[in-house]
């Protein structure tokens, strides 16, 4: 039962790369985004200096009044997360599934520059995809 | 943003889950940022010295806060990032999850920021939020002795708040 509302991918240095909204109300614009981008990669690194043990990697799960935010990030520090309903479940499959998708047809790419914003057909189409088996249920209301 | 009615100012505890003590420490903040209280009960790793840390834990919130109004995809009107919102406006958030810990947040409609770090496999602590804050208003705010917005050092809450976050599961 999942509803994905977007979908952000920041690179190592807090830049975002790519941005995908799925039917979220109220429209954000580009610099909203890469703001939002930029503020969740240091409260990122923030929430790591807090810890109160040692080891710790970040957000993985944050729980808002309206919608939860997943995060998955990379060893070589790429981020991804999706914003969803509330509840939703097995969205860190998803994401490992994005980020699989992200080296298939994002990295394998010989025209894709890294760091850069992503621009590549293939994974736009196999995204879609794999998003919209998630967002049936949506879809269907 | 639940406002809390009058007739339940001293409810019973919540259910206790589990026995043991999950909790690795307490904030509670002010609206201004003042950290009135700070408990800790387990916590082997200080990164930086108490007031930073402090400063960073009221900071984080702060940035999430705005994060969470700004991000919201169910309400049309939203505000800029970075607009300060009164308690109780905008979508806020109540807790986040990192593969070592859990933090739990609540704010008062006066602006009163509880902040629990617990085990990261705690389920919904909303409710013993809501506990505290009565624990809070019982024994500090009701204290004739209390001057608000000034660090809390009594006893009795101390005792109270001890007692009640080990039984937490």
């Amino acid at each position: 039962m999942a509803a994905v509302y977007s979908l952000y991918i920041i690179n190592k240095s807090g830049g975002l790369i790519f941005y995908k909204d799925y039917g979220s109300a109220g429209r954000m614009d580009t610099n909203d985004s890469l703001r939002l981008a930029s503020l969740w990669h240091s409260m990122h690194a923030i929430s790591q200096q807090l810890s109160p043990v040692a080891g710790c990697t970040g957000i993985e799960l944050l729980e808002a009044d309206t919608f939860d935010l997943h995060c998955f990030q990379s060893l070589t520090g790429t981020k991804f997360f999706v914003v969803c309903q509330p509840g939703t479940q097995h969205m860190e499959i998803l994401l490992k599934h994005i980020y699989e998708l992200y080296t298939d047809y994002v990295l394998k790419n010989p025209f894709y520059e890294m760091e850069m914003p992503i621009r590549c057909e293939l994974f736009d189409i196999n995204l879609a995809q794999a998003v919209q088996k998630d967002r049936v249920v949506l879809l269907g209301r | 943003m639940q406002f809390f009615g009058g007739a339940e100012i001293n409810p019973s505890p919540p259910a206790v889950t589990a026995s043991g003590n999950n909790a690795h420490m307490m904030y509670i903040f002010n609206r201004n940022g003042v950290c009135l209280l700070y408990r800790e009960w387990n916590r082997p790793l200080h990164t930086l010295n108490a007031q930073q840390d402090h400063k960073l834990m009221f900071g984080l919130l702060f940035s999430l806060k705005s994060l969470t109004a700004k991000m919201d995809p169910t309400s049309v009107e939203k505000v800029n990032l970075g607009v300060p919102q009164l308690p109780g406006q905008g979508c806020s958030f109540h807790s986040f999850r990192t593969n070592t810990y859990k933090l739990s947040f609540m704010e008062t409609p006066s602006g009163i920021k509880i902040i629990l770090v617990t085990h990261p496999r705690t389920g919904d602590l909303r409710e013993s939020l809501k506990y505290i804050y009565n624990l809070y208003v019982e024994y500090v705010v009701k204290n004739p002795l209390y001057t608000p917005g000034t660090p809390i050092r009594y006893e009795l809450f101390n005792a109270a708040l001890d007692q009640y976050v080990r039984g937490l599961g």
